[in-house]
């Protein structure tokens, strides 16, 4: 009896560091949108976007005051729905 | 009716607005006071989270930031913004899973270590108290120049406003109240900038309406602008000028100290559930962005609207002449602006017209001296009446311009109510009942909270008479110390094992380090001349000091974990509580202990 429960426990240990894995590497693709987006486009890469044209100037600048933000939108939705349903799979979400 | 009198109404009916919601939800219970009883709809509490969030600096100032710089102060824009991803996913569901009520409780507990809470508490006040003071200064500029009195008069209704409505409504009346401003400052930022994008482009929309055709002179918007202002010697637009490294610094210290912030933190805590904490930093960003892509577009046509006014011939024309500026209806706002000491022009060569351009150019040099001018005429334009006086500018309706008075005055005094809050649960709940003493009543811990508060207010009110310097400074601060102390520790408490000592080691190094970089560049406790460097010539490479909070954020991760390796393993309970935190499953209603 005991047994099983400890085995439980154990099984439920491992699920959890899965699913906590699941979640890192969700974390770590988001995050590399998020900064190629803004340090990238917005800043870094912005010479190299020059050829690219939008409305009378470049893709930099554009990914600097409009593109990132939006695409800061989709990353947060993204990861709420990502999460959630991870959430069902590994039976984590809350009753 | 005069103008006046309709920004007297639009400002008076949403203050009663707000003054009747604070009312009508007071608080009754701490948990209440606290945390809305944690009854808040991730919508409602994502617009009410904008409205905390959103700021004189957001709503004031940075469209006029942008206005004159262009494309370098893009950083605003990212950084502002670009937290919240951060806060979405590294912080907000896993607070919220922690349950408990304050940002400090979450560090105390985590690194089992009154110490570390204290440390975090001291960081919170620090940030949240001189945030407090740059929006009091801003909400007595507002007031003064919208009710036509002075500054200090205007600094005290203010404050009796924000003390009416945050001590006797707690976070309950905070929230609602909060929502109503959103609505007001929403409307009073996007209702102007659709009037003059439709004015200047045809497009309603004036995020998209900054990318299209100026329809006046049939080029691109941008281009026009690039064009307009490189023929009066300024810089152009949309090229980059500054500092590449500076600027990658600036927006990484933005997004961490956004997601450092405790008012903001705070929000997370009054979700239901550790899902909706996830959905509400969504929310939160989706009305955070509807002004934030609003404001380049807004700076750009101003910016456009300004320079077309003193030029109304074009840039090789004759320039506006005094008696049109006198005489104009249109050029009413000058008159109106002077008066705030913000705006100021002078006919240096007393050829009747105001020339407005770069006077440092060599080129422009070279066209004065064969027309006969004698410097920039237009001899002082204050960055942060841009939104404000924007509306007359573009000879907008007189109900708008009332709008825009009462948004402004939204921004300020939501973000000023929200700071409060944090800074008397700050103190009544942790530094009262969390160590002083931790047998005191309900009652007690609920009457501490409104001194703290008054007291907090009064403090702020009396720093934003005798300001320690430009309220864009002080912010800057805020933020720094937020990024360099507050954020790494709460990071490093959900996704690493670092113990008590590297916490608190870390949290110190980088309160310390970024309060002294910042001294150092802006003066001693902001005392004028007792600065030994310039943020024109930094002491680290070109790290300005309103860039060093990333640098401090660094340091604080570093130190933490090389005391932390050096130092003994974490004891078997806290494990657990790491564990349980970074898995919703059995998240509760926060407790209190």
């Amino acid at each position: 009896m005991s047994d099983q429960k400890s085995q439980s426990t154990k099984a439920q240990k491992k699920s959890d560091t899965d699913y906590w894995k699941a979640n890192l590497r969700i974390i770590m693709i988001s995050l590399v949108i998020w900064a190629l987006v803004s340090f990238g486009f917005g800043i870094l890469l912005r010479p190299m976007l020059s050829g690219i044209s939008v409305g009378g100037t470049d893709l930099g600048f554009w990914f600097a005051q409009q593109g990132s933000i939006l695409v800061f939108l989709v990353l947060i939705f993204f990861y709420a729905w990502r999460m959630n349903r991870l959430d069902r799979e590994f039976g984590t979400e809350e009753e | 009716m005069d103008q006046f009198t309709i920004n007297l109404l639009f400002v008076g009916a949403s203050f009663a607005l707000y003054i009747g919601i604070a009312i009508w939800a007071r608080a009754g219970s701490t948990s209440e006071f606290y945390a809305a009883g944690r009854g808040v709809h991730p919508v409602t509490n994502g617009m009410a989270t904008a409205a905390d969030w959103m700021s004189a600096a957001s709503f004031i100032s940075m469209a006029g930031l942008i206005a004159f710089t262009g494309y370098d102060n893009s950083t605003y824009l990212m950084g502002w913004t670009g937290g919240y991803v951060l806060l979405a996913l590294l912080l907000a569901p896993y607070l919220r899973k922690f349950g408990k009520f304050t940002v400090s409780e979450f560090i105390g507990d985590r690194f089992y270590s009154p110490t570390a809470r204290m440390v975090a508490v001291v960081a919170l006040l620090v940030a949240s108290l001189t945030y407090v003071i740059g929006q009091m200064t801003g909400v007595g500029v507002a007031f003064g120049r919208f009710l036509e009195v002075s500054n200090e008069l205007g600094l005290f209704i203010g404050a009796g406003v924000v003390f009416a409505y945050a001590v006797f409504g707690g976070m309950k009346g905070v929230t609602y109240t909060q929502v109503a401003q959103y609505c007001v400052l929403i409307m009073a930022y996007t209702i102007p900038a659709i009037f003059i994008s439709l004015q200047l482009t045809g497009n309603p929309i004036p995020g998209l309406g900054l990318f299209s055709e100026h329809q006046a002179s049939g080029q691109p918007l941008l281009q026009k602008l690039d064009q307009i202002v490189t023929e009066l010697g300024f810089k152009e637009y949309t090229a980059h000028h500054g500092d590449t490294f500076n600027m990658v610094l600036f927006t990484l210290s933005l997004m961490i100290g956004t997601a450092g912030l405790p008012h903001v933190i705070m929000r997370f805590f009054t979700v239901p559930r550790v899902a909706d904490a996830r959905w509400s930093a969504g929310w939160t960003l989706v009305f955070i962005a509807l002004l934030y892509l609003t404001a380049p577009a807004v700076g750009a046509m101003a910016r456009l609207n300004i320079t077309e006014q003193f030029w109304p011939n074009g840039t090789d024309a004759q320039a506006v002449s005094v008696e049109t500026i006198d005489s104009d209806p249109a050029y009413d706002w000058m008159a109106t602006w002077e008066q705030t000491g913000l705006l100021g022009w002078e006919d240096k060569n007393g050829d009747g017209r105001i020339q407005y351009y770069n006077d440092a150019s060599p080129e422009m040099q070279e066209r004065a001296e064969t027309e006969g001018w004698d410097g920039n005429e237009l001899t002082n334009f204050n960055r942060d009446i841009l939104v404000l006086a924007n509306p007359e500018i573009a000879n907008l309706p007189s109900w708008v311009i009332g709008l825009v008075a009462a948004g402004g005055l939204a921004a300020a005094l939501s973000t000023a109510a929200g700071l409060l809050l944090a800074i008397s649960s700050a103190v009544s709940h942790d530094l009262i009942k969390g160590q002083l003493n931790p047998k005191i009543s309900e009652k007690g811990e609920l009457l501490s909270a409104r001194v703290a508060m008054a007291a907090a207010i009064i403090v702020a009110t009396y720093l934003g008479l005798n300001p320690p310097g430009f309220a864009a400074q002080t912010v800057a601060l805020a933020f720094g110390l937020a990024a360099a102390s507050i954020f790494p520790a709460l990071m490093m408490g959900i996704f690493t094992k670092v113990n008590n000592k590297g916490a608190v080691a870390g949290m110190l190094t980088g309160l310390i380090v970024t309060v002294i970089y910042i001294f150092l560049h802006k003066g001693w406790f902001f005392i004028p001349g007792t600065n030994s460097f310039d943020d024109s010539d930094p002491l680290f490479f070109t790290i300005k000091s309103t860039s060093f909070g990333a640098v401090g954020a660094l340091l604080n991760f570093v130190v933490a974990f090389t005391v932390s390796g050096m130092t003994e393993d974490l004891p078997e309970e806290i494990e657990e509580l790491v564990e349980s935190v970074r898995v919703p499953r059995g998240a509760a209603a926060a407790q209190d202990h």
